[in-house]
């Protein structure tokens, strides 16, 4: 008796899902339109800063169209660049501009989709909260070393910096610094979150992370007053910038086509500011 | 009795069919193994070749490490690992081999079992583990403690790493201790001697060449690691003036380097590293061998 009603429930249940399911289906139809009739597989491969928006973008299309397969992976610019060259992915993500050799070597094709920041971050606890892009420099230079030239307390700068690989060092390296020198005495960390750990644990620390990655574990500083926030990283007072680029090699097939035009269309535009970054669009 | 005799005729005559299969079956495994290896490094010398051609061979070989400014020196890698495996194995060795004179002499054969168990049990802790516990634990204790760097040291990895490599000396070294002729040892007692000199004096110096391939495996295994050194050495690519600097080890550095442009000379210079790496691993395996054959001193050793 009870086992029957149980599964009554349980039908009820299945069949309220099911609406609820196919609703959903309606509602996102008009955002994903072009993807009806298509099918085959993406495979995605690349920057790990792209990876979060990469990932919704494909559970949203394969949500309605479940004849499309998409696969995403890390592995850093370089692997992006290197995979999409190679014929391994359709879509090989970069967090910087390709160089000549790698456009002239594989005949790449890149597609701008985001703005993201890269902001300098100390210890919340530092007093330290806003410095010059030239006190910037001579930090990682290595010409100051003692917090207190720049107005904090008496205590040695622990530097940290992210790996050659990284186009989060990339952007910082090129345009808070200027392309200067780095002391060889810096540690390097491999990761975003790595970065995160490092200077959350250590009050003397400074380093630089992706604007999207700053929470209260970490405090990201002023350049002479203006904030390293989305906003304006937008409208442009705020200069440590870079864009997110995909990349196919030659000119992409229809349904690579599709995937990359809704990741730039204004339905998508959610989903990128909902991971931190500025939507190019 | 004919019975038996009839029921054993068919048996030997399968053992050579099965045994030819084994044989053959390990012989191709065998094959396999060398060909990948032999594979391995006609590969990297491939990959080295343009640097050798373009005269990027000098500027590998180099002192300084400034991809942005046009210098590829990973000799500090190659330094930083040398030190670094030379360190770990300093503190784990005696450490080692006094955890294995504890569970063969000293301790009662419940403790000493326990012990060993717990050796056993620290082989399968993965290396990111020691790593990530290392950074949240470690790295602030010597951060606070020594209150000079970062907490991101050539001593915090050497410790780290040390940890790592003790459990493969401790079971190589018992391993052999268990080997040696149990009436050596009884002998030992019949003279009067403490257990801590039977140690010392009779199963130590019987087992000398046991002391040696354990620690030249355990260098081997502290030379190849790459998370430890990745997350806790810092990583700066230079040669440290203390313990508490920063250091770049080979393994990390291939690590940190690989995903970077593939047309660049920091690129080309990985596969530099990885001879080198290999080499130096190669080294260490002859080393083993040549010891392992060595002659005249398996002579207290059971089965000799």
């Amino acid at each position: 008796m009870s086992i029957q009603k149980r599964r009554v429930d349980v039908v009820v249940i299945l069949t309220i899902c099911f609406f609820f399911g196919l609703m959903q289906g309606i509602a996102f139809c008009g955002a994903l339109d072009g993807f009806a009739g298509l099918e085959g597989t993406i495979a995605i491969a690349g920057g790990t800063a792209h990876i979060p928006v990469m990932n919704d973008a494909a559970k949203n299309i394969m949500t309605v169209n479940p004849g499309i397969r998409i696969t995403v992976e890390g592995g850093g610019s370089g692997v992006g660049v290197q995979k999409v060259g190679e014929g391994l992915a359709d879509i090989g993500n970069t967090g910087r501009a390709l160089s000549e050799q790698e456009i002239a070597k594989y005949g790449l094709k890149s597609f701008a989709f985001a703005l993201d920041g890269v902001a300098a971050a100390v210890h919340p606890e530092n007093p330290v909260g806003d410095l010059s892009p030239q006190q910037v420099r001579d930090i990682f230079a290595g010409s100051i070393t003692n917090w207190k030239a720049v107005g904090g307390k008496d205590a040695p700068v622990h530097l940290f910096c992210r790996d050659e690989a990284s186009g989060t060092r990339e952007v910082f390296w090129e345009k808070l610094l200027k392309k200067g020198p780095v002391a060889a005495t810096a540690n390097i960390v491999a990761s975003n979150g790595a970065m995160k750990v490092a200077i959350s644990q250590d009050k003397n620390a400074i380093g630089y992370v992706g604007i999207g990655h700053v929470d209260q574990s970490l405090k990201a500083l002023k350049l002479e007053g203006i904030a390293a926030t989305q906003e304006n990283a937008m409208n442009g007072s705020y200069p440590v910038v870079r864009k997110l680029y995909m990349n196919t090699k030659g000119e992409p097939s229809k349904l690579v086509r599709t995937f990359i035009d809704y990741v730039m269309s204004p339905e998508c535009t959610d989903i990128i500011k909902k991971y931190g970054y500025i939507p190019l669009k | 009795m004919q019975e038996h005799a009839r029921t054993r005729i068919p048996a030997n005559h399968v053992q050579p069919v099965r045994e030819r299969w084994i044989r053959r079956s390990l012989l191709i495994a065998t094959g396999i193994s060398a060909g990948a290896i032999l594979f391995i490094f006609v590969l990297l010398v491939y990959f080295c070749l343009p640097l050798v051609n373009s005269g990027g061979m000098s500027s590998v070989l180099s002192w300084q490490w400034k991809p942005f400014g046009g210098e590829f020196g990973i000799l500090p890698m190659c330094a930083g690992s040398l030190f670094l495996s030379v360190f770990a194995l300093g503190l784990a060795f005696p450490a080692a081999i006094g955890i294995c004179g504890f569970a063969t002499v000293l301790a009662p054969r419940s403790v000493a079992r326990s012990t060993l168990v717990m050796v056993h049990f620290m082989t399968s802790i993965p290396t990111v583990i020691y790593g990530f516990a290392s950074v949240f634990l470690l790295v602030p204790l010597v951060r606070d403690w020594f209150s000079t760097g970062t907490g991101f040291s050539f001593l915090t990895a050497g410790l780290s790493l040390s940890l790592l490599i003790l459990p493969t000396i401790v079971l190589v070294f018992h391993a052999r201790l268990q080997q040696i002729d149990p009436a050596l040892r009884l002998a030992a007692e019949a003279m009067g001697l403490t257990p801590v000199r039977q140690f010392l004096h009779v199963l130590v110096p019987a087992a000398s060449k046991g002391l040696v391939v354990a620690a030249i495996l355990g260098f081997g295994r502290a030379i190849g690691d790459t998370l430890i050194s990745l997350m806790l050495a810092g990583n700066a690519p230079r040669i440290p003036d203390s313990l508490f600097d920063s250091i770049r080890t080979l393994t990390a550095h291939i690590a940190l380097v690989l995903a970077t442009d593939s047309q660049s000379m920091s690129y080309r210079s990985v596969f530099a590293s990885g001879l080198i790496l290999f080499l130096l691993m190669g080294a260490v395996n002859f080393l083993i061998r040549r010891l392992d054959r060595g002659p005249g001193e398996n002579r207290y050793e059971n089965g000799h």
